[in-house]
């Protein structure tokens, strides 16, 4: 079709191959749907899925009594008024139906007594979340999926696939353009219909939970081929990442699981608990939910009472060594190799970008506006509203992939033709192949500049004066990045990989510090300085399109459940 | 207290036409070999490729190298106050400069 330039024609294209795209992979092949699920990095070992640490929340009443519309309660109030309420149904409705399914494929979910373990987790009104020890969960889910794709026929996989933009027909988007990063060589990826996996968008900040690969590529995808987005104002922090002393081989939020399993102590720097001075009494128990530890931890260093670092301690110096043990057994071990006794020193964390609430708009099929194009997992905006619920997005990824897929094959099925041809195919390759004369700048130093204006400015501290800074940053940076990509384009380039991730991250920087900025209200995660009330007026989420180069925002009313019939 | 490490890194396309680099790196005990490439890459040379997604976690696997010799994850080894010799894998294919082909042969995108 496309001169110079690898072709291939698939039914369904899968982009990102986290528990979102491996499960809508599954589900579209066991349709028949001839399925490419693609990832720019190794297969199902990239993205946030792998990095969960440990709960999944679902109303499987395994050690409680429980039903699905109490985990939907707590979601939508941990939402703060904006949950996408279908979406928030989906997930937790279908929820209990992936976990076992997770569980016929033998993704070993803890067990007490033969039953499914259900450990309690912030924000929920019961023991509801379930996990894989020891800190394994995001390795076990991916790692069970993964097998479950290389046993389903009619997936075929490629991994080091950059994708560079949909291709579009009209409206209709016919698949995608991608830079293979073996070679350097422009890919035309045609297809009926293409599912965006692409995850969050952590990579924007300078302290982040989660892979190099989250830069919000999916987000900035279908931004330019048209699509609405929503809620991107949304950026959770998790409040206690870790901070110091530098801990190499573990995830940053590995003090979840230690929090859920054995309580732990939030100290300020004269070694006083603080939280309770805004509004939560912990008591030893861990029952702060996200927006307000982060806001807490955030105020108890401003007022000078934070730890060397520039953030809090956490101690778990009162639980005896072998709580410890049982607790966590070979991990101890591991945190001993880096120094840390847990039973003599506490921990320095801080509040780390985390997960986005925000994101593609999708309906409870998983079809955005644009028909060929659907979207699955964290991906998806509006399922979470202003916060998300502890354990919920492995769940969301579950839930959200196995209906993507599901819709996919049955768009497909109706659709008796080829993928039509695209109409921006020749630009997509042009900007690929480009032949640019190398100017002199440094694209790793300008993914740390961005990293750390929204680390300072658009993080979980906001005010107009930081997210008028921060617009600032990004439109330098916008300007110096130009119209073409540098590098010599021949295998491996990072300097054009660089420059293709900074085109994604500064297009969705904007998005979420212009929304930030037009939110004039405190609401979950979205912290004015400025405006330190939640408004009655701002209960509405706001969805945001591009105009030409240029973001536009409009409010729409929170989507509503359909009244029971 | 900071340190630096001297990092002599393997560069080029071409196993039979590689060159040495050398690189002196600042770090605080502790730092992984991981960091010391992310700094090189942001304060002294973006063209330097090298393969990693999770950073830290060591849950990615993809930021194998050889350092001294011997095969490593670069996120989970650590800064060292001396020279140390970084090359790609010698029993992989080779990309550029650190990156080697180490996806299993089924996951590698070909065009037929």
């Amino acid at each position: 079709m496309t001169k110079d330039a690898m072709h291939v024609e698939t039914d369904v294209l899968v982009i990102g191959s986290g528990a979102a795209g491996m499960y809508a992979a599954i589900e579209a092949a066991r349709s028949d749907c001839q399925v490419l699920l693609a990832d720019r990095s190794l297969i199902g070992r990239g993205g946030a899925t792998v990095m969960a640490q440990m709960t999944v929340a679902v109303a499987l009443g395994s050690e409680t009594p429980d039903h699905w519309s109490h985990h939907y309660e707590d979601t939508l109030a941990a939402g703060r008024g904006l949950c996408n309420e279908p979406l928030a149904q989906l997930l937790c409705e279908e929820g209990s139906e992936c976990i076992r399914a997770m569980d016929d494929w033998g993704v070993g979910w803890a067990r007490k007594g033969g039953r499914i373990a259900q450990a309690m987790a912030p924000g929920h009104d019961r023991p509801r979340c379930v996990y894989v020890d020891f800190l394994n969960t995001g390795p076990a889910v991916s790692k069970t999926l993964r097998t479950v794709v290389n046993k389903s026929g009619g997936i075929r996989k490629a991994g080091d696939l950059c994708i560079v933009d949909l291709l579009r027909n009209k409206s209709d988007v016919v698949g995608a353009a991608a830079l293979h990063l073996g070679s350097g060589a422009p890919v035309i990826l045609s297809a009926k219909a293409t599912i965006l996996a692409t995850g969050g968008l952590t990579r924007l900040y300078r302290r982040n939970s989660a892979s190099a690969n989250m830069g919000g590529d999916g987000y900035a995808l279908a931004l330019r081929a048209g699509a609405s987005l929503v809620d991107m104002e949304f950026v959770q922090f998790f409040p206690i990442g870790h901070l110091a002393p530098r801990l190499i081989g573990m995830d940053p939020i590995m003090w979840d699981p230690f929090r859920y399993k054995l309580g732990g102590r939030l100290l300020n720097n004269r070694m006083e608990e603080f939280t309770q001075r805004y509004g939560v009494a912990e008591d030893g128990k861990y029952v702060i939910t996200r927006d307000v530890g982060s806001y807490a931890i955030l105020k108890e260093v401003e007022a000078g009472r934070g730890s060397p670092h520039g953030g809090v301690y956490l101690s778990f110096q009162h639980c005896p060594e072998r709580a410890l043990r049982e607790a966590f057994g070979p991990v101890i071990d591991r945190l001993a190799a880096n120094g840390i006794d847990l039973t003599k020193m506490p921990v320095e964390v801080a509040p780390i970008a985390h997960y986005h609430m925000g994101g593609i708009v999708a309906d409870a099929r998983m079809q955005t506006d644009l028909p060929g194009l659907l979207a699955a997992g964290e991906a998806v905006g509006g399922a979470n509203g202003a916060n998300r619920l502890s354990g919920n997005a492995i769940t969301e990824a579950l839930t959200f992939g196995r209906r993507a897929g599901r819709s996919a094959a049955d768009y497909v099925s109706r659709m008796h033709r080829s993928p039509d041809n695209a109409d921006n195919a020749q630009a997509a390759i042009a900007l690929i192949t480009a032949d640019a004369p190398t100017r002199n700048f440094n694209t790793a130093a300008m993914q740390q500049t961005l990293q750390k204006t929204m680390q300072d400015d658009v993080g979980a501290l906001r005010s107009e004066a930081r997210l008028g800074a921060a617009l600032g940053t990004i439109d330098h940076l916008t300007d110096e990045l130009g119209d073409t990509p540098p590098g010599d384009g021949k295998r491996f380039d990072m300097r054009r990989i660089d420059w293709f991730d900074l085109r994604n991250m500064l297009l969705v920087a904007r998005a979420v510090a212009e929304a930030a900025l037009a939110r004039t209200e405190t609401r979950g995660a979205q912290q004015r300085e400025d405006y330190p009330q939640l408004s009655p007026d701002w209960a509405f989420n706001q969805t945001v399109n591009l105009a030409g180069l240029r973001i536009e925002l409009s409010s729409s009313p929170r989507a509503a459940a359909a009244v029971a019939s | 207290m900071s340190q630096s490490a001297t990092l002599k890194i393997w560069r080029g396309l071409d196993t039979n036409a590689g060159r040495w680099e050398s690189y002196v790196v600042p770090f605080e005990p502790g730092q992984s070999v991981l960091d010391g490439l992310r700094w090189i890459r942001a304060n002294r040379d973006p063209t330097l490729a090298i393969r990693f997604s999770c950073i830290n976690a060591n849950a990615c696997k993809e930021c194998m190298i050889e350092l001294d010799g011997e095969t490593v994850y670069a996120c989970t080894a650590r800064l060292q106050g001396r020279e140390m010799t970084l090359a790609p894998l010698s029993n992989k294919k080779l990309v550029r400069d650190l990156v080697t082909e180490i996806a299993p042969p089924a996951e590698r995108f070909a065009s037929s």
